[in-house]
């Protein structure tokens, strides 16, 4: 279990170790997509699965699917943390989960959408502006002393995106959650 | 035809075959206990809901139907989160019909309201809140389908009160439709074939049973694979009865207070396999210590259970029963230099018999009585394990022996000898002190041509003893044996060993209360045995009484542990034997 890990308590939302890490991709996550039934209370079954198993999650993205029937659950788990098959062969326990998979993040690919309000009074706001172009981050609100971006892409762009807003001073932030889907074969 | 919710879920129950529920009234639940006066089923009026849950377990754990318990809302849903627990961890298949408050109410902190479907998302299957009158066929058969197949396990049905007095048009539940849902059917023939080969192959092979053995119904099938193979078996407190203790190959119980054999079976084979049971803590002691140089196979419905704890070298998903029977056939199939051979494990089993030679199950006896002489006025101390030889004696070799949890408890399952499947009702995983008393109430009910036995302890007995109310009342004619040391005698036997003997907050007084006074207020025959020859007369008296229940207080020596033991937390090789047996060689 990692130290954040140990710290937040089993089951908890903890910060995803290495996120500040650039470069080299730190793989102690699995994203674990499951398919489930629309109903009233099946996130907090999955949440409380987690929380009495004493597995973390380091984020959870929730929809509708293309099914109204049917929610994708995208969780990424911390797999030092916890044992994946055992993760998953509890998950697929629940009555509610139709369908489980689970992937690794060389197999996958992997997105997530971040809104943040940074500083930008007249000197900075045109480098600002600029950064943002620079990522493909668009302009979504413009205040007296103040830009709010929004970025959406691989998750490691956005701890990168993160990184070079900082030193303007970021107000408030806010992600998604990574959502997942499997790489598609090339072979015919 | 028009009906209201609760004739709706009623008439489901019926068509289910329910022919029993244990239950309470109360406001939210008021609808349903109306149509209960015309229906079929009989209602047993329990004192405290905890009651209920427990009946319907011991009801459901002896007849391997599920076991069905109707609560009220609020506090009546609350008192039943333990038995559900219990029955969570020892896989009992129960149906639990809760009220709750009218659909507008939820969530306004209403009289009686608790969120119950949250609170036991985590000790059920799965649970139901029925939101429209229409459903209550479906979710009733959903129910009983989740319940009683795969793992078994309890579920949970939430009612509200204004969906019980809706009017709806009753309509057949439809084929099961839960496309999240699907038990294993039957096992990969490839991985038959490997356990197999591991088993064939073996030179100290132990099949480690379970309670999956039991609920599959799988007796028959392993008392095929034990002919054909000869291999020994184990079986754990939830498997007790699932392979006769008569047999000579049946090592017995293993784990922490396991006998000598089937803990060192186990540490010692090179071939384990473990059918239906789970690997747990108070099994595998130090699980990096157990069974080092065996191989695994593990044969489990519950695909979560492979690896959880060991990584078996073959895995099986699978119904036991399914299982054995695929595992018989492949063997069966077998010739020549591959057939089965149980004289090739000949050298095993002489060992094995010369470690049940060495190490039986013992205790002090200290039976010469002088005459008129009792524990009470200074005479010979009354030992448990001799209660124990003596009802076991005495009762017909198909009693139902339900018990609570603790010392009592080990002793019972040593010293008793199980040869028939579901004769064994007790608290394995949750370890639910005040089981026996109400989980007896429930086996008798659903074995009324059993006769049914219940040990208990004092303190186990103090926790649920109002249920006996409920039995003298509905005349259920259970009998219960106190074994009264006046102490938390487990907890006792923790500081004695562990805690330099510093008791604390054990003791309960044997005579406070007065466990005669209080059987006979409760409509029961009390008797009280403070010695070894009054014994046998009053277990004697008590069968031959059918019209109430029996309670014998049996004053029992305070200071006896129950051996051997495996402390906590240490290898299975460092069992402790009794203190007669330390030194011996092993």
């Amino acid at each position: 279990m990692s130290a954040q890990g140990a710290s937040a308590g089993p089951g908890r939302v903890v910060p995803m170790p290495g996120s500040d890490a650039r470069g080299g991709r730190r793989l102690r996550h699995h994203v674990v997509t499951l398919l489930v039934e629309n109903k009233a209370g099946v996130l907090v079954r999955v949440a409380g699965l987690f929380a009495r198993r004493g597995f973390n999650i380091f984020s959870l993205a929730v929809a509708p699917t293309h099914d109204p029937r049917f929610s994708r659950i995208s969780i990424v788990v911390d797999v030092e943390s916890a044992p994946l098959q055992q993760v998953v062969d509890q998950l697929d326990k629940l009555v509610n989960v139709v369908e489980i998979g689970e992937l690794h993040p060389l197999a996958a690919r992997e997105a997530e959408l971040l809104l943040v309000t940074v500083s930008a009074d007249a000197v900075s706001r045109s480098q600002v502006i600029q950064l943002a172009e620079v990522f493909g981050a668009k302009v979504v609100d413009v205040g007296a002393d103040a830009l709010t971006l929004r970025f959406a892409s691989a998750p490691e762009a956005l701890d990168d995106f993160e990184e070079v807003m900082r030193p303007y001073g970021i107000r408030e932030l806010q992600r998604t959650g990574r959502i997942a889907l499997p790489k598609l074969s090339r072979e015919a | 035809m028009e009906l209201t919710g609760a004739q709706s879920l009623i008439k489901s129950l019926e068509q289910q075959g329910v022919e029993v529920v244990f239950g309470l009234p109360g406001g939210a639940i008021l609808p349903v206990y109306d149509p209960i006066i015309d229906s079929s089923i009989r209602h047993i009026l329990v004192r405290h809901e905890q009651g209920a849950g427990h009946a319907a377990e011991g009801y459901a754990q002896a007849t391997g139907r599920p076991g069905v318990a109707i609560v009220t809302s609020g506090p009546g849903a609350t008192n039943v989160v333990t038995p559900l627990a219990n029955a969570y961890m020892d896989s009992t298949p129960l149906v639990v019909v809760t009220g709750q408050v009218a659909r507008s109410a939820i969530g306004s902190d209403a009289f009686q309201e608790v969120d119950i479907t949250g609170i036991t998302a985590g000790v059920t299957k799965h649970n139901w809140l029925v939101t429209d009158a229409a459903d209550i066929p479906r979710v009733v058969a959903e129910a009983f389908h989740v319940a009683t197949t795969g793992r078994p396990g309890p579920v949970l049905i939430d009612f509200p009160k204004d969906v019980a007095n809706a009017t709806t048009t009753w309509h057949e539940p439809g084929p099961i439709d839960l496309p999240g849902y699907s038990p294993p059917s039957t096992p990969d023939p490839a991985a038959i074939a490997a356990a197999a080969d591991l088993l064939l192959a073996a030179e100290r092979p132990v099949l480690y049973v379970g309670g999956g053995v039991l609920k599959a119904g799988a007796s028959a099938a392993l008392a095929e694979l034990v002919e054909l193979t000869g291999a020994p078996v184990v079986t754990t407190l939830m498997a007790r009865g699932a392979f006769p203790d008569s047999d000579p190959r049946c090592l017995g119980m293993p784990g922490m207070h396991g006998n000598y054999t089937a803990v060192t079976a186990m540490q010692r084979s090179d071939v384990l396999v473990a059918l239906g049971s789970r690997f747990d803590d108070r099994v595998t002691g130090k699980v990096d210590a157990f069974a080092p140089g065996a191989k695994v196979v593990h044969v489990d419905v519950d695909r979560a259970e492979i690896g959880k704890v060991r990584r078996p070298d073959v895995a099986v998903v699978a119904d036991c029963r399914a299982a054995i029977e695929a595992l018989v056939a492949v063997i069966r199939g077998r010739s020549g230099a591959d057939a089965a051979d149980p004289r090739r494990i000949a050298p095993w089993i002489a060992l094995l018999n010369e470690w049940r030679h060495r190490f039986p199950l013992v205790y002090d006896a200290a039976l010469e009585v002088p005459a008129g002489g009792s524990s009470l006025d200074g005479g010979p101390a009354l030992k448990p394990q001799f209660v124990l030889e003596q009802l076991r004696d005495a009762t017909p070799d198909d009693t139902v022996l339900v018990s609570g949890v603790g010392q009592h408890q080990m002793w019972a399952t040593q010293f008793w000898a199980f040869d028939h499947p579901r004769t064994w009702v007790n608290s394995g995983g949750l370890g639910t002190m005040g089981f026996a008393v109400p989980a007896a109430i429930g086996a008798k009910v659903g074995r009324p041509d059993r006769m049914v036995w219940a040990v208990d302890g004092d303190g186990c007995f103090q926790m649920t003893a109002q249920e006996l109310v409920t039995a003298s009342a509905e005349r259920i004619p259970v009998k219960i044996a106190i074994l009264n040391n006046a102490y938390l005698g487990m907890v006792r036997q923790w500081q004695h060993m562990f805690y330099e003997e510093r008791y604390s907050e054990v003791y309960l007084s044997p005579d406070l209360p007065d466990y005669v006074m209080w059987a006979e207020a409760m409509g029961c025959v009390g008797l009280r045995v403070t010695s070894p020859d009054e014994v046998r007369p009053a277990i004697d008296k008590a069968n031959e009484i059918d019209d109430r229940p029996v309670v014998i207080d049996f004053r029992t020596d305070s200071m006896e542990q129950v051996y051997p033991m495996v402390p906590s937390g240490a290898s299975n090789d460092d069992i402790v034997v009794h203190p007669s047996q330390q030194g011996l060689p092993r």
